[in-house]
């Protein structure tokens, strides 16, 4: 079973089914690539292939590609400033996610839509980095008392920053996983395997398998699926840009084993393979498999690939409320054990009930 | 094939699956199953063609939400692609929500174009861009002078095309808020709303019908010619002062819609329309002494 979007799953994995798709199919895709966040991939690729889409695409993805330019803009500039007021530190800071893709220009880069920056550095210097961020214009935003607590005793990262000039919005982790996770990884090896970006000063890179390996994490922790594809297709591009490297599938397996995050990786590869034919060994596919209940897996199945089609109405499979409903649990459970979730959600849900907004997921 | 072709009853079969609507470059996919939808859109939109072939730009879907609340205070809801991207509104608000929902659907996405938030109208092939604050009397001018027989692009967003820096029209309808309702009614005996949705978060709303004209000649690209910054004020005579150029591009990139977005090219574009455009301010307090004035300008 895969989520309903045959034609968006197609182009994903062969860009070049473009050229085959009359205005009717378009009529269909057009809208799941917007909301799947993957109109700027596309449009991009299509350039590439030099490709003519009809006149109504063809429009779309001009603005699209503008969209992707301005994205890549944004970034750079972002990581320039950050790379500033981090300057004096004196730990190593890592780009994490969108950034670090753009920064490098790794493949999943191409026209991808950025919502923040996401950087990783050392627990002991989180305090001086929030210090030298707020004086460069970099605050939290009126959170709450419970929100800051939230955030600083079980969370993996600060409250979300906001630059008070750009609305630009920086999330700075200080581990891959919330303190109160099950599964428990380390940071500090992530760190210490990371490689300078050339032209910053404090900025570095994680290695490729890292950053597939918090890519599959993160995914496999969330809570919200509207960009679960997105996601899962840049899984796809780090993987296919590892597999160029020798000994890459095994050494990623290593590195997972070593970062004790098999669980999530062995997901990620299972859909990545399933919906976007990434070219996975089966030797690997079946050992990865071997770390998740056997039993589980039409479970999993049905839940994740409901997953995957929940940014369009058009994608969505009987069950689907239900599905997004237990993966929200599901993700809440991986993050905090019951006894602080609980009172967690109860807070929330009070809060909601009373019309305010929430800050926390 | 135009909607007014269709029987009300028609219209509303129609919409119940879908109706396609094409606004200028733009083709909207309509859905609903509200019976004020379907009125509104008779009678706002009579001379807009049907869209022929199996493309739409945005699929969009307005309806009633249900559950308990619908007993006592019932709500509508706009959807694009599946999605909801605004909290509820009051039922009776249903037709200003499509409205603003179709108007975000645009300035949200259409990044083909450089959108400025200003309202567009062409006599003679020439252009007039009216920028212009909440409350400055913007869309009041913009209806009159429409009725008056310029041609309608649009009350809200001027679409620049990027390749010859020429205007597109959407010539959807013009929304009136307040005091304007009554004034444009009374003002001109051509003028066609719908109903007022009152308590909306602009106060009261209705929307004007665009003139046929405008849908008529809708294809046409207009050429830039004016940059006026409208501005109502009681008991002043109707004038326009000059406006620095260096001050209107400010005030246009400021507000538009994805200037920065587009980067070079938005700053290519804005400055291409100060090369082309007089740019005046202009103050009044009656509207047709303010329809005098414009009639001296294309003189």
């Amino acid at each position: 079973m895969k989520p309903a979007c045959d034609d968006l799953l197609g182009v994903l994995i062969d860009p070049r089914h473009m050229a085959m798709l009359d205005l009717a199919a378009w009529d269909r895709l057009l809208p799941q690539a917007r909301q799947a966040g993957l109109l700027s991939r596309l449009a991009l690729q299509a350039a590439d292939l030099r490709l003519t889409p009809p006149a109504p695409v063809a429009a779309w993805f001009q603005g699209a590609r503008s969209v992707a330019e301005r994205q890549l803009r944004a970034v750079g500039w972002e990581a320039r400033k950050l790379d500033q007021a981090l300057a004096r530190l004196g730990h190593p800071v890592l780009l994490l996610k969108g950034a670090a893709y753009a920064v490098a220009d790794l493949p999943p880069a191409r026209g991808r839509i950025f919502s923040d920056i996401d950087i990783l550095l050392p627990k002991a210097a989180l305090e001086q980095a929030e210090g030298a961020l707020r004086l460069h214009g970099w605050h939290g935003h009126h959170h709450s008392a419970y929100d800051q607590r939230y955030y600083r005793r079980w969370m993996h990262e600060l409250p979300p920053l906001v630059h008070i000039r750009r609305q630009t919005t920086l999330d700075v982790h200080h581990n891959l996983l919330p303190e109160t996770a099950r599964l428990h990884t380390h940071p500090q090896k992530i760190i210490a395997a990371a490689r300078p970006l050339p032209g910053f000063q404090v900025l570095r890179l994680p290695c490729l398998a890292d950053l597939a390996l918090h890519s599959a994490t993160h995914l496999f922790h969330e809570g919200e699926w509207r960009h679960g594809l997105r996601d899962l297709v840049d899984l796809d591009a780090l993987l296919r840009h590892g597999a160029l490297q020798a000994d890459w599938w095994d050494g990623l397996w290593r590195r997972a084993r070593e970062l004790r995050l098999e669980q999530p990786l062995a997901l990620a590869l299972r859909y990545a393979q399933r919906l976007l034919r990434t070219p996975v060994p089966d030797t690997l596919l079946e050992a990865a498999q071997a770390c998740h209940a056997k039993p589980l897996w039409p479970l999993r199945d049905a839940l994740f690939m409901r997953g995957f089609g929940a940014f369009h109405g058009a994608c969505h499979r009987p069950g689907q409320a239900l599905a997004e409903f237990a993966l929200f649990v599901r993700a809440h459970a991986l993050r905090m054990p019951p006894h602080l979730l609980l009172p967690h959600l109860g807070y929330k849900a009070w809060l909601a009930l009373r019309g305010a907004e929430p800050e926390t997921s | 094939m135009r909607l007014k072709d269709l029987a009300l009853g028609e219209i509303e079969d129609r919409l119940a699956t879908g109706l396609r609507i094409a606004t200028g470059p733009f083709t909207f996919h309509i859905q609903t199953r509200l019976h004020d939808i379907a009125r509104g859109l008779s009678r706002l939109y009579p001379d807009f063609p049907l869209a022929e072939g199996p493309f739409s730009d945005f699929h969009v879907r307005i309806d009633a939400l249900n559950g308990l609340r619908r007993l006592y205070r019932p709500q509508v809801q706009f959807w694009l692609d599946g999605h909801t991207p605004f909290r509820p509104l009051p039922l009776e608000q249903c037709f200003a929500m499509l409205e603003w929902g179709m108007n975000w659907c645009i300035a949200g996405h259409a990044h083909q174009y450089l959108m400025l938030h200003a309202a567009v109208l062409e006599r003679g092939g020439r252009a007039l861009i009216m920028p212009g604050d909440p409350g400055a009397g913007k869309s009041t001018l913009t209806a009159a002078l429409m009725l008056d027989g310029w041609r309608l692009l649009s009350d809200e967003i001027a679409l620049i095309d990027r390749d010859d820096g020429l205007l597109r029209g959407l010539a959807r309808p013009v929304s009136l808020k307040n005091a304007s309702i009554h004034l444009i009614q009374d003002h001109s005996s051509h003028a066609v709303m719908g109903r007022v949705a009152h308590d909306t978060h602009k106060g009261s709303v209705a929307h004007l019908r665009p003139t046929t004209p405008s849908l008529e000649n809708i294809a046409l690209p207009a050429r830039p010619a004016w940059v006026v910054f409208p501005r109502w004020q009681a008991r002043t005579e109707a004038r326009f002062t000059p406006h620095a150029k260096s001050a209107a591009f400010l005030h246009l990139a400021s507000h538009a819609f994805n200037y920065s977005l587009l980067g070079s090219l938005g700053f290519k574009l804005v400055a291409g329309l100060m090369d082309t455009c007089e740019c005046r301010d202009f103050t009044y307090d009656r509207l047709p002494d303010a329809l005098e004035l414009f009639a001296e300008l294309v003189l």
